[in-house]
């Protein structure tokens, strides 16, 4: 029987399932692959990593009928965390694919980076957090965390934890209720991003039932 | 906010064990992977290279081995290549736990298996590795672990690389690599200042000024070794406190 501490990452043929499973087992934690609508809807916590292509990601979602089940997933409470490109999908829209529609769950869009700086933003780069957050709880102010995309979103509104910067101010970092999500790759980031895994699987720990 | 200048431990392998040569010859045995890259990850490193210079067919299946081995022990960003020559075996060593893969002579001989990788995988994940010797005035892109020249104009080859999807350059001096004499700061700066992309430097590094020259003259965003790491002749810790001493952005700890 699946414990209640088990996070389910959502696959969708791309994504960087096996870092984020390294990093979660590194903490102890379960960890299973969901794909299906009846799997995500029975999961207790969720994670959508990404890595890849806004349009084939949101069409693999759609085609996999897996678009719905997130949502209702997310407003029925359950805990999320988005990784890069699944930070980006909370989105109504991206520059990369203005034809395919986001989850529409976080106002606003994704927009290309300025080509005046180099692109894609990869290494590591450091954050500045705007209002204290679950998420980053005890995250140095002056902690690093790795960063490869050439798209993002300037602005969530109330949502934004923490900006980084690279041409322009971008979202590093949201967090709603039991939404969450960061535009770096917190299994990739050594120390820091797994503080950030582990604030993390504290507030899903403490949110599901049992 | 600055995005840090990064270093990168590489572990160049017969697919196997890590092996180092001189100007890309006289290859000896460094140690086992997986091994160096649990004390990179431990000692500050900001990323890791793994390569497999035989890049043999019958070879793959060890080579992907490894790279599991090596991710396995990696909570940073993991770069693996060596022989990548379709979308299919970029894949294999994507999902055997790199972030990003290299491709060198493949994509010399036909240029668009960049635009193909970044459309599957995304430019971020495609390195265009650059094996560069100068020969009289120019610059030449060299192909096969560096044993015969493309032709190739390196400069003009690394923004055609970027413009057709590669997200980053990995640029070797092949007149440096293993000499310990330096950084090549004109190839470097002038590869950096022609692309858009970031770029990572290789070949020659020694000294922990030979960094904080190729970020400040040579313009790289990333600075490569192998030989000073494995050897330890030069600790990774000490030489990021040495460049941050120095105002050169770099991750310190965690």
């Amino acid at each position: 029987m699946k414990s209640d501490a088990t996070i389910s990452l959502i696959e969708y043929g791309a994504g960087n399932l096996p870092s984020v499973e390294r990093a979660l087992a590194r903490q102890g934690v379960e960890t299973e692959r969901v794909g299906t609508p009846d799997a995500v809807a029975a999961a207790r916590v969720l994670i959508l990593p990404g890595v890849g292509h806004f349009g084939q990601l949101m069409r693999t979602l759609g085609t996999r009928g897996l678009l719905e089940p997130i949502r209702q997933a997310i407003s029925d409470g359950v805990p999320l965390l988005g990784i890069c490109l699944g930070l980006q999908a909370l989105f109504r829209s991206s520059a990369e694919a203005p034809e395919d529609r986001g989850l529409d769950v976080i106002a606003g869009t994704v927009d290309s980076l300025p080509i005046t700086a180099k692109l894609p933003h990869m290494g590591w780069n450091q954050l500045r957090q705007v209002r204290p957050s679950a998420l980053l709880e005890g995250i140095p102010a002056n902690a690093y965390f790795y960063f490869a995309h050439s798209y993002a979103a300037v602005d969530a509104g109330e949502s934004a934890i923490a900006m980084c910067e690279h041409g322009v101010p971008f979202v590093a970092a949201l967090e709603r209720q039991n939404l969450f999500a960061v535009q770096f790759h917190p299994e990739k980031s050594g120390d820091a991003g797994a503080r950030v895994l582990a604030n993390f699987v504290a507030y899903a720990g403490a949110g599901s039932p049992g | 906010m600055t995005l840090a200048r990064r270093i990168i431990p590489c572990l160049d392998t017969d697919g196997e064990r890590v092996v180092k040569g001189v100007r890309f010859f006289n290859l000896r045995d460094a140690g086992d992977p997986a091994a160096l890259a649990a004390r990179y990850n431990r000692e500050g490193a900001d990323e890791l290279v793994v390569l497999d210079i035989a890049a043999s067919r019958d070879h793959r299946p060890t080579f992907l081995e490894t790279i599991r081995r090596v991710a396995a022990e990696l909570a940073i960003p993991l770069t693996a290549g060596g022989g990548v020559a379709n979308i299919d075996e970029g894949r294999a060593i994507l999902r055997s736990g790199a972030d990003k893969l290299t491709v060198n002579t493949a994509a010399l001989r036909r240029p668009q298996l960049l635009t193909e990788l970044a459309a599957e995988f995304g430019s971020q994940a495609v390195v265009l590795a650059i094996d560069v010797k100068n020969v009289g005035e120019k610059w030449e892109a060299y192909v096969r672990g560096g044993r015969e020249s493309s032709g190739r104009d390196a400069v003009d080859w690394a923004i055609e690389g970027t413009e057709r999807g590669a997200g980053e350059i990995l640029l070797t001096s092949m007149d440096r690599d293993g000499t310990r004499s330096g950084f090549d700061l004109p190839l470097t700066a002038t590869i950096a200042q022609r692309v858009t992309v970031p770029l990572i430097a290789s070949g020659g590094a020694d000294r922990p000024a030979d960094f904080l020259d190729v970020f400040e003259k040579g313009h790289a965003d990333a600075a490569l070794a192998a030989s000073i790491f494995h050897d330890a002749v030069q600790e990774l810790h000490e030489l990021k406190c040495f460049l941050h001493s120095k105002g050169v952005p770099v991750r310190l700890s965690g």
